[in-house]
C-alpha cells in the first residue's frame, strides 16, 4: 500500500520523473506530462499501470515527467518510487 | 577471442548514457552502481540497471556492472539485481584479497542456484591499493570465474601516498605486477582510466605505454577515448604481413615433416609462432584483416 509520497527518477534526457501519492480514491490515477505525450501517451501510462499492478500498488496517484524515456526506463523508475512509497523491497522477475 | 581494449564506464543512474553507451562501439560497458552512484539513489540505480541489461540489445558488447562492496548495505542486492538480469560479468571495486572474491563468487553461486543458470557469471577485479597489488595473483586465481583483474590508479596512488604524473612512473610496479599476476593465472588484465579529456596526446602515450607493457585493454570514460585505443592496439600491416608469412612457413614445414624452420634468416620457434597466432587474431577481431581471406590461402 502507498502510504507516503515518493519520488525517481529525473528530469534528465532519456529519463521520467515519477511522483507516487497516496489516494483517497480506488484506482490508478496517473498524470503524465511529456513531449511525445501525443505519440506515446498511452503506451507510458500501461507501461506505468503494468508496473504498479505488477507490484501489487493498485491505489495511488501518479505524477509522471517524460523527458523521452524507454520503456525499460519507465518500468525501473515506477517501481523505485513504488518501493519507496511502499516500503516493500520488491524485486520482479 | 574476445577483444577487451576499451571497457566504457556508464553512471548507473543515468538511463540516457546507457541506452546510447554501445553505438560508440566499446569492447565491453561497464555499468557502474559504486561511485557513480550517491547512496540516496543506489536503490534506483539498481533498478535502473537490472531493468537495462534485462531489456536492451547490447549485440555483442560484453556488460559488465561494477557493484558496491559487500560490507555496504548495497552489495548483495546489487549482486542479486544483476545476476538476475544475466549480466556477464561483475566487477568488484577495491579488491585487496582472494576471500574477497570468494564471498562475491559465494553470493552469485546463491543466486545462479535460485534462477538455475549455476555457472554464468564471471567475476572481475579492481585492484585499488597497495595490499590488493601485493595479493595480486592470489586474487586473479581466486576463482574459476575470474576473467580479469584491472588497476584502480586513483586511490592506489592515494594509498601510496604519491600522485599521478603523465609519465605514469609511479603506477610502473602496480602495472607490471597486475599483467604479471593475469597472465601467470590465464585471465585479462585491463589498465585504470585517464580523466583529463582535453589531453589526447598524453592519453595515447599512455595507451602505447599500457599496451608495450602487455595489457589487453583500459578502462575508459569517455567515448572520445575509444578510436585511439583500438587504432593503438591494432595490429600494423607490416606485423600482419610478417605474421602471415611465419604461420604460411609453419604450415609448408608441418607438411614436410621439418621440424625447426627459418624464416628471412631468423629461426621460427613456439614462442614466434604464438605470438604470430596472437597478431592475426587480434588482427581480425580488429577488423583490419579479414578472416575468410586468409582461409582462402
Amino acid at each position: 500500500m502507498v502510504n507516503k509520497e515518493a519520488f525517481a527518477g529525473t528530469l534528465e534526457s532519456g529519463d521520467i520523473l515519477i511522483q507516487i501519492s497516496p489516494s483517497e480514491e480506488k484506482g490508478l490515477h496517473i498524470e503524465l506530462q511529456s513531449t511525445v505525450a501525443y505519440q506515446f501517451g498511452r503506451q507510458i501510462k500501461q507501461v506505468i499501470t503494468e508496473t504498479l499492478e505488477g507490484l501489487d500498488v493498485h491505489d495511488a496517484r501518479v505524477m509522471a515527467t517524460d523527458k523521452g524515456a524507454l520503456d525499460c526506463t519507465i518500468r525501473a523508475r515506477v517501481t523505485a518510487a513504488a518501493v519507496r512509497a511502499t516500503g516493500k523491497d520488491v524485486w520482479k522477475d | 577471442m574476445r577483444l577487451r581494449r576499451t571497457m566504457m564506464f556508464v553512471p548507473g543512474n543515468n538511463p540516457g548514457m546507457m541506452a546510447d553507451a554501445f553505438i560508440y562501439g566499446p569492447d565491453s560497458i561497464m555499468l557502474d552502481l559504486e561511485d557513480s552512484v550517491t547512496m540516496a539513489e543506489k536503490d534506483a540505480a539498481r533498478l535502473l540497471v537490472y531493468n537495462a541489461l534485462k531489456t536492451i540489445d547490447y549485440g555483442d558488447t560484453e556488460m559488465v556492472v561494477r557493484i558496491n562492496p559487500l560490507n555496504t548495505p548495497y552489495g548483495k542486492k546489487d549482486v542479486e539485481a544483476v545476476v538476475k538480469a544475466g549480466v556477464d560479468v561483475i566487477r568488484m571495486p577495491k579488491t585487496e584479497t582472494a576471500e574477497e572474491v570468494r564471498e562475491v563468487e559465494r553470493e552469485i553461486e546463491k543466486v545462479e542456484k535460485e534462477i538455475g543458470c549455476l555457472g554464468r557469471t564471471k567475476i572481475m577485479a579492481a585492484i585499488e591499493s597497495t595490499l590488493g597489488i601485493v595479493n595480486a595473483y592470489e586474487i586473479a586465481v581466486a576463482s574459476k570465474r575470474m576473467m580479469g583483474i584491472a588497476l584502480g590508479a586513483e586511490d592506489y596512488c592515494a594509498n601510496l601516498k604519491t600522485q599521478r604524473t603523465p609519465e605514469g612512473t609511479e603506477l610502473l610496479l602496480a602495472r607490471q605486477t597486475i599483467v604479471v599476476a593475469a597472465r601467470a593465472a590465464g585471465i585479462d588484465a585491463l589498465d585504470t582510466v585517464y580523466s583529463n579529456l582535453n589531453d589526447m596526446e598524453t592519453f595515447r602515450k599512455e595507451v602505447e605505454l599500457i599496451k608495450a607493457l602487455g595489457f589487453d585493454g583500459k578502462s575508459i570514460i569517455n567515448p572520445r577515448q575509444i578510436e585511439i585505443i583500438n587504432e593503438v592496439f591494432a595490429p600494423k600491416q607490416k606485423d600482419i604481413d610478417k605474421a602471415l608469412t611465419i604461420l604460411a612457413a609453419i604450415k609448408e614445414a608441418e607438411k614436410k615433416g621439418s621440424g625447426v624452420i627459418a624464416v628471412n634468416g631468423k629461426m621460427v620457434d613456439k614462442p614466434v609462432v604464438i605470438r604470430a597466432q596472437r597478431t592475426i587474431d587480434l588482427a581480425i577481431a580488429s577488423g583490419v584483416l579479414n578472416k575468410e581471406e586468409i582461409d582462402n590461402e
